[in-house]
């Protein structure tokens, strides 16, 4: 295999380095198109009989052009592109900001019950309780974690959360006369959805500059709040991986400027039943269920990104909700009072609801505080092994849940923080992230999740070690020329975004006679 | 626990390798008056077959669609998904993978990508689609800003025909602004939005077929949008219907947005679903969500990575052309392999089934005393207008073990000249024998 999934130590054989992605065990995969035709078919269908179309003269002139692949073919196409994937079945994901864990499969098989996955979201409520107290029973298990007043389930997933966790601020503001308030303030090292998300809304971002020890100045905030303030988008434990210390004060102060504490969840994973966010004065937080409670990550989706809200947000939770009655549950599909309007047709990710909630009936309160606490061990202790060997860019703290480097370990050897992820690929480990947070320059952020074990993480630090001291010594070409085992070598993307070639043409003189 | 690695002598040793005392020790940084001072008050830890059982429990008390007659639609269909696609997408290498950013350790998910833009491309009669997004109805509120991007115009029309969830979501998304105009229900088929377009039209959005059943002449809607400059964006909520319809390319739309849970995803109570979206070559930079693009790696040979990420927010924080940070990639994939099984053949005859069906249907309903068929065209759906209130009639015929279609009212609880009104669906899983239940559970409910 080109790429060693089974994390096994291959040094630093990779002499003469002339290609060898591709192998006869992973040939390259043609396109769809390029296999199938438009006669093909693997979905046996009967003929149907049309007496009197009704489609009023609509029907398809254009040719569709779709390829078709029996049944066979498909499979042997699907498996074969598959096996061109990392996964985390296969391989760790030291990914920061990600928290790529183990995705039971119970999960799968609960999610597939015809009594889940076979209903519509708008089949008669009374044929659906059982649906209304999963998602009843999910709520409670957010809003106990959390110690918040309520749960606004239907965002699709965490930036979705964010934009329906900042429209209930500014719905609430609205109520309260306070439109005025049109300033976000958003700390430099937070991820790209939160100014995103605050434009969009149509938020003046003001920034907040990190201290020298990666976390939040709450002297900063105050110095930034104003009566334009709206609110502070604050990720915490932080895109460093630290908890921010003053974390009660800075909300404190956010509060007495009569604004609103939205915080990114995204770092929930580190916390999960050892603290809760409502404890500390969040008004709104989103839960990425992909990330913390182990919904699949599917190759970029379908995410799901419940929101929980504080008392004074609570009113402004968007419809459709469940509610308590005499006769039962029901499902509220109309705005009363101060609720938002829908932001999603139907119920949200009732399929990523399953799961989620089977991930936390398995692991039970004692099991979830269990896993935080040792996600937060597995980043200390690749923390503390690799400090000798890399820079440390705030070492005196401990971390939570992820591991930051930074570049001055590299300085001089000529090899990038881009090149050494590349070096990871070759040895069977996913890269971490790297770049982010933009405060930390040639960032590596390390996130190891529990999932992994101590061989793995022992592993995982061995390579470390080995790619590090390797760069001092100045066997660049091992990290410029990375990855040399991987399906592919580096893809140029200037190319791809120059001229963007974004969908297969059929070739204009394709030679029949070809192959 | 079952999911945790780790011995407690292990935990011991790695505490010791830190120099910290404690696990406590770590969360040092967390205020002392807000760690662990609670009682989580929540179960503990449970073995599979107990958490197994409570959750079946939990779906036995739900009807579900293969208990019986089964007439549900109105923006989620429930079709056939070959077995192959749900064993597919359940290989580690898919279910577990993460956004393919690491282009060399990901190009099954990838190449898988362009293949599902280049299918999407194909059936929407539109030069790009994207990667996918979220579902249709956050993607037509999307498709209605990136209008607003490229024509530098603010007014929108949305259609009376436009799925009710949809056009709340638009609502949410541009907070009811002034230049958002909602025209009133149009269960008749009725349009009269292509008097509503102006110089400062951004969009008209126009769905066919539209929530009730009827389909829409895309061709006179492009013309007049075009001539004041302004875009046509056509929604698709039964993605099947365009197997056997014209695309809306082909009659000029310029944005198409559509709902893909149709192929190869199952109803999940309304999610995850699939946001398809594609659009004209020229409009691609405005377009929001991910991107896959063909390149070559370092060796010349052909590859996939994602591409335009200027546009995104993690590149452009603020100045994004929208928050959106995920698509619906496992769905995406769920469709693609479905569809790459159909091919042209197979989604011709599936559409074909469809309409076959439903014709089947609105015969069978025309002749029951009380009904009324308010179609002259549909594809797979239709609605009809009955004697009594619409919500009631539902209830009873589920309590009969037919669920029966959704009563307009649900959707549109404030209008009184819906009240009445019931829109059914029939896919290729509807039975002759289905049709006649139906026949004769509405017959005597109506009597």
């Amino acid at each position: 295999m080109s790429m060693n999934t089974q994390g096994r130590p291959t040094g630093t054989g990779t002499s003469g380095f002339a290609s060898t992605s591709g192998s006869s065990m992973l040939p390259n995969e043609p396109l769809l198109f390029e296999i199938g035709d438009t006669e093909h078919s693997g979905v046996d269908l009967p003929d149907a009989e049309i007496s009197t179309s009704r489609l009023g003269g609509f029907e398809r002139k254009s040719a569709l052009d779709l390829a078709g692949l029996t049944e066979p073919e498909a499979m042997r196409h699907y498996v074969r592109l598959s096996r061109l994937n990392h996964s985390i079945d296969s391989g760790m994901y030291p990914l920061g900001s990600c928290t790529m864990k183990h995705n039971p499969r119970l999960n799968e098989k609960m999610a597939r019950l015809p009594g889940f996955a076979d209903i519509h979201p708008l089949q008669p409520v009374s044929t659906v309780q059982g649906a209304l107290e999963l998602m009843n029973e999910l709520s409670h298990w957010l809003m106990t974690l959390t110690n918040t007043a309520a749960v606004a389930l239907t965002p699709k997933a965490g930036a979705h959360g964010e934009l329906l966790g900042m429209m209930t601020i500014k719905a609430a503001q609205d109520a309260a006369g306070q439109s005025h308030r049109t300033v976000v303030l958003v700390p430099e090292s937070a991820h790209g959805t939160n100014p995103a998300t605050a434009a969009f809304l149509g938020y003046t971002v003001k920034p907040i500059p990190a201290r020298d020890d990666g976390t939040v100045d709450v002297q900063a905030v105050k110095d930034a709040l104003s009566p334009d303030v709206a609110a502070i988008m604050l990720t915490n434990p932080n895109t460093c991986g630290l908890f921010e210390p003053q974390v009660i004060e800075i909300a404190q102060a956010v509060h007495d400027a009569g604004a609103f504490f939205y915080c990114d969840g995204a770092n929930f994973n580190a916390i999960m039943g050892v603290v809760r966010p409502g404890d500390l004065g969040i008004d709104a937080m989103h839960i990425n269920l992909h990330k913390t409670f182990s919904t699949p990550h599917g190759g970029g989706g379908p995410g799901a990104g419940p929101v929980v809200l504080s008392a004074a947000l609570a009113p402004f939770a968007p419809v459709p909700f469940v509610r308590k009655s005499a006769g039962g549950l029901e499902l509220v599909e109309h705005a009363e009072g101060d609720a938002l309007g829908r932001i999603t047709a139907f119920q949200g990710q009732m399929g990523m609801y399953v799961r989620a909630l089977t991930y936390m009936l398995s692991h039970g309160g004692d099991g979830l505080a269990q896993a935080a606490q040792d996600a937060v061990l597995n980043a200390n202790y690749i923390k503390a092994r690799l400090a000798h060997a890399f820079s440390v860019p705030f070492g005196d703290y401990p971390t939570m849940h992820e591991a930051l480097f930074d570049d001055t370990f590299l300085a001089g050897t000529g090899v990038t923080t881009l090149d050494f992820s590349k070096a990871l690929i070759d040895e069977g480990f996913h890269p971490m992230t790297m770049y982010f947070p933009l405060v930390v320059h040639g960032a590596m952020l390390i996130e190891p999740t529990e999932s992994e074990s101590k061989q793995t993480l022992d592993r995982f630090c061995e390579v470390m070690e080995e790619l590090a001291a390797d760069a001092k010594a100045g066997n660049t070409e091992r990290f410029t020329a990375a990855p040399m085992k991987a399906p592919r070598r580096r893809l140029d993307e200037t190319r791809a975004a120059r001229s963007p070639i974004l969908r297969w043409e059929r070739p204009k003189e394709l030679p029949q006679a070809a192959e | 626990m079952r999911y945790l690695p780790h011995s407690d002598a292990e935990r011991a040793e790695m505490l010791g390798v830190i120099g910290a005392t404690s696990i406590e020790a770590l969360f040092s940084a967390v205020p002392a008056k807000a760690l662990k001072t609670f009682d989580l008050n929540l179960p503990k830890h449970s073995p599979e077959y107990l958490v197994e059982a409570h959750m079946k429990a939990l779906a036995g008390k739900n009807r579900a669609g293969s208990d019986g007659p089964f007439f549900v639609g109105a923006g989620a269909y429930r079709h056939h998904v070959p077995a192959t696609v749900d064993h597919l997408i359940q290989r580690s290498e898919w279910l577990t993978a993460y956004t393919p950013y690491q282009p060399e350790i990901s190009q099954g998910t990838l190449q898988m990508l362009f293949e599902f833009q280049t299918q999407v491309a194909k059936i929407t009669g539109m030069d790009v689609a994207n990667a996918s997004l979220y579902d249709g109805s956050t993607g037509t509120a999307e498709a209605v800003l990136m209008a607003r991007r490229l024509t530098r115009r603010n007014k929108i029309v949305l259609s009376g025909g436009l799925h009710p969830h949809y056009r709340d979501v638009v609502r949410s998304y541009l907070k009811d602004d002034a230049d958002l105009e909602c025209l009133s229900a149009s269960p008749e088929g009725q349009g009269d939005i292509l008097d509503h377009i102006d110089e400062t039209t951004a969009a008209i959005v126009i769905q066919t077929p539209d929530f009730y059943g009827h389909l829409r002449n895309l061709k006179t809607a492009a013309d007049a949008a075009h001539a004041k400059g302004a875009l046509l964006i056509v929604v698709v909520t039964e993605i099947v219907s365009l197997g056997l319809l014209e695309s809306p390319g082909a009659y000029g739309a310029d944005i198409v947005v559509a709902e893909g849970q149709s192929i190869g995803n199952a109803l999940n109570f309304g999610g995850p679903y699939l946001g398809l979206m594609a659009t004209r070559k020229e409009f691609i930079r405005q377009m929001p969500g991910r991107l896959c693009g063909e390149t070559v790696d370092a060796d010349g040979q052909r590859g996939f990575v994602l591409t335009l990420s200027t546009r995104e927010q993690h590149i452009r924080r603020e100045k994004a052309t929208s928050n959106i940070c995920t698509n619906s990639g496992l769905c995406a994939l769920a469709f693609s392999i479905h569809m790459g099984l159909l091919g042209e053949a197979g989604f011709t005859k599936l559409a074909r089934l469809n309409h076959a069906r439903a014709c089947a249907l609105a015969d069978a309903l025309t002749g029951i005393p009380g009904v009324e068929l308010l179609n002259k065209t549909f594809f797979n759906e239709m609605t009809i207008r009955v004697a009594v209130p619409a919500a009631p009639l539902v209830e009873a015929l589920a309590a009969r073990g037919i669920l029966g279609g959704v009563p307009v009212s649900r959707l549109e609880p404030e209008n009184p000249n819906v009240a009445n009104l019931l829109v059914l669906a029939a896919t290729e899983l509807t039975t002759d024998e289905d049709i006649a239940a139906l026949v004769a559970a509405l017959t005597e409910e109506l009597a």
